[in-house]
């Protein structure tokens, strides 16, 4: 009997063991995945705070920090770091604004109507949605360079706008469908016309999806530099995330520590809110796309 | 109220007006609006032919001399511009779509209402025939707005780059100086007999099917594997360690991948200078050789995409309920057959229609291959480098080469493949079953 219990006690002593080291194991594994996640973002802030601008010399360790890339992009004359942030603010706004108002006009417009056409034009979205705009640059350059759009952020601000309705408005018809359709009914014996139904019962009860496109739409210029690059010619019409990489473009060793403090000064706040609103993000993207 | 009492009225057969044809009010719709006033529609019969007269005074000229000009293309060089000469050709087609569906909508209008008519409706005043249309008019204006931007912004030059697909657009016969011409499918067809056209085009296509199948299969592999990891019970602080492996999703791409072609520089990159020297004595060429390019941008896309699917999984493991494991573990199972048989079928139904979207967001994956070295490095004998994808190859000939119409062709072959993969995915999808009904 008690040869039977020390035995089934040995076994439970190395169980435990087992399990201790498995657990010790992913320990391990996540460190290394820290230490690969953070190496390179680590290394970015690093070289921002370093002065000398060189790779070579730059240090990693915290002695010999200072500010002093910060500084040269607020207030060196000769930074256009400013300008940027204020085209990319502009084209972020309008962006945001005019998107979110069309996305949830034909978003309502499908979700709660059946009119002629309907199938054909959800057809038509779907389809859109899946070819990104950039496919169609050669198109947009000559386009726009024969309209004199080219080097223009009202270029811009158009060709974000069109390429987000499709998918957008897919995002927000599927959330207004989930709204139960008596609501609006109701209202409507109410006596209340198109409008007032659309602005005064579906709108605030749309609003966690909207602000959702709304926060999204405004920070996409903020971190897309395909079409900026394909549109924007002149350094004084760059949105910031051009203008970043054109410190690198240009001479990649001499400017990297100031491309690495203007990174830094954008990447904090957009992560900051990627990591709040992950929730949202990622189960309403799931939906359509994905972030890119 | 008055109005419904004789809406009621209007609805008994008595009034029923067997003379009233459809076939002739549709006939008389030939001309527009004398259907609807055949059918006593007279304030909209006349609008509607007011507008159709007027449309068609207006755009008639534009519409002719648009299609004429999509066919020659322009007659004198340095004049005329072929560019516009298409645009206004795209236009003038898109018009007469319009016309056309505006044009069948007034004759089944008129037939419609004819048939009602015959069937004992009458129309109402002239408020009540108002609020009617509105009613009905009320979602086209709401779809209007973002439908027209949609055809000039998106589908504008979609058609546009289609059709530059078939002429002769390149650095050399470039508008306005020269005249373009149709060549029909001269450009696909040099795609694949001229020899440096042919091994560039092959070895862009087989290198662009790889990365989007290694790259994405990687970091769907990783994501899973590390989901697992997290989601085991017996791990603490399981919320800060899911928001640090979801941090590379967090931080704009563009930045990261400037900063790891920074890291990987041949020269001065860390990886080099400090983990490969050290270790190996040697260096790895990460941008010089194209071997090594290519492992180092799978290596950064596993980086950049595995924490999206990983954020994913983990919420979908979350919710598979222990009775599974439990009755799998009663059985005697492995952890194998556990993964092989419950976590893995869970996760693939719940996210599958979302990992393929991971295939086709690589496959067009532009900013990582531009922004790691610019598609390099230079392969001899071929005009694209050696990370070169399709979408990238499309940019270095659009503005480095200056070759347009190619890049148009092989936009149109890339936008053929995606729109087949979408095609199947657009099956799968839940949105296209559930508007499959009406």
């Amino acid at each position: 009997m008690s040869k039977i219990f020390e035995r089934m006690q040995k076994r439970q002593f190395t169980r435990k063991q087992k399990s201790k080291l498995e657990v010790a194991l992913i320990y391990l594994i996540l460190a290394v995945m820290f230490l690969i996640i953070f190496y390179p973002l680590f290394w970015a802030f690093a070289i921002s705070m370093n002065t000398t601008s060189n790779l070579y010399t730059a240090s990693l360790s915290p002695e010999n920090w200072s500010l002093d890339n910060y500084v040269w992009l607020f207030t060196n004359p000769r930074s256009d770091y400013l300008l940027w942030y204020r085209n990319t603010l502009f084209v972020s706004t309008i962006v945001t604004v005019v998107t979110t108002l069309l996305v949830s006009f034909t978003a309502y417009a499908f979700s709660r109507y059946r009119f002629r056409g309907r199938t054909y034009g959800l057809y038509a979205f779907l389809l859109l949605q899946m070819f990104p705009v950039l496919m169609a640059m050669v198109a947009l350059y000559i386009l726009l360079n024969t309209i004199g759009l080219l080097d223009n952020l009202w270029g811009l601000i158009l060709i974000y706008i069109g390429g987000n309705i499709p998918m957008n408005a897919f995002l927000v018809k599927g959330y207004l469908d989930t709204l139960p359709k008596s609501l609006d009914e109701s209202a409507k014996m109410d006596g209340a016309g198109h409008f007032r139904i659309f602005f005064q019962i579906l709108l605030p009860l749309a609003k966690p999806i909207l602000s959702v496109v709304a926060l999204f739409n405004f920070m996409a210029p903020f971190m897309d530099f395909i079409l900026p690059r394909i549109v924007l010619r002149s350094p004084e019409n760059f949105t910031l995330a051009l203008g970043l990489y054109n410190f690198v473009n240009a001479q990649f060793s001499n400017n990297f520590s100031r491309f690495a403090a203007g990174a830094v000064l954008i990447a904090i706040p957009i992560a900051t809110v990627y990591l709040l609103l992950q929730k949202y993000l990622i189960s309403g993207l799931a939906a359509g796309a994905t972030k890119g | 109220m008055p109005t419904d009492k004789k809406n009621q009225k209007n609805k008994r057969p008595v009034n029923a007006d067997l003379d009233h044809s459809p076939k002739k009010a549709m006939l008389l719709s030939i001309i527009p609006g004398m259907g609807q006033i055949y059918n006593k529609r007279w304030l909209k019969g006349a609008l509607i032919f007011i507008l159709f007269a007027a449309f068609t005074v207006m755009m008639f000229e534009f519409i002719a001399s648009g299609l004429q000009g999509l066919i020659t293309l322009g007659t004198e060089p340095r004049v005329d511009d072929s560019r516009v000469f298409l645009i206004e050709g795209i236009l003038a087609i898109i018009f007469t779509v319009f016309y056309g569906v505006f044009y069948t909508f007034n004759l089944q209008d008129a037939k419609k209402e004819a048939q009602k008519i015959r069937d004992g409706w009458r129309p109402g005043g002239v408020m009540e025939n108002f609020r009617n249309s509105w009613d009905t008019g009320f979602p086209y204006a709401l779809i209007g707005p973002g439908f027209m931007l949609l055809i000039f912004v998106v589908i504008l030059p979609l058609l546009f780059m289609a059709l530059l697909a078939f002429t002769n657009y390149n650095l050399y016969n470039a508008p306005p100086r020269n005249i373009l011409q149709w060549v029909g499918f001269e450009n696909f067809v040099r795609l694949v007999t001229i020899a440096e056209w042919r091994t560039t085009f092959f070895s862009v296509l087989s290198w662009t099917l790889t990365w989007t199948f290694v790259a994405t299969t990687l970091s769907i592999g990783l994501a899973m594997f590390l989901a697992i990891l997290t989601n085991d019970k017996r791990l603490k602080g399981t919320r800060i360690i899911r928001t640090i492996l979801i941090l590379p999703w967090a931080v704009p791409g563009f930045v990261t991948i400037i900063i790891f072609s920074a890291l990987f520089n041949d020269n001065f990159g860390a990886i080099n200078t400090d983990i490969i020297q050290p270790l190996f004595n040697t260096s790895i060429p990460w941008m010089s050789n194209v071997m090594w390019s290519r492992i180092a941008i799978i290596m950064i896309q596993v980086w950049l995409g595995f924490p999206y699917v990983y954020a994913l999984f983990s919420g979908v493991l979350k919710g598979i309920s222990d009775d599974w494991y439990e009755a799998a573990d009663m059985d005697g199972a492995t952890r194998w057959q556990k993964f092989k048989e419950i976590t893995f079928p869970h996760l693939m139904f719940a996210t599958g229609p979302i990992l393929l979207t991971q295939y086709t967001f690589n496959f067009n994956n532009f900013n990582i291959i531009y922004l790691f070295n610019e598609g390099g490095p230079a392969v001899r004998g071929q005009n694209a480098g050696g990370t070169d994808i399709l979408i990238s190859w499309v940019y270095g000939l659009t503005f480095t080469n200056s070759q347009y119409s190619m890049a148009a062709a092989i936009s149109l072959i890339l936008g053929l493949i995606v729109a087949t993969f979408a095609f199947f995915q657009f099956r799968r999808s839940r949105s296209f079953k559930e508007e499959g009904n009406y």
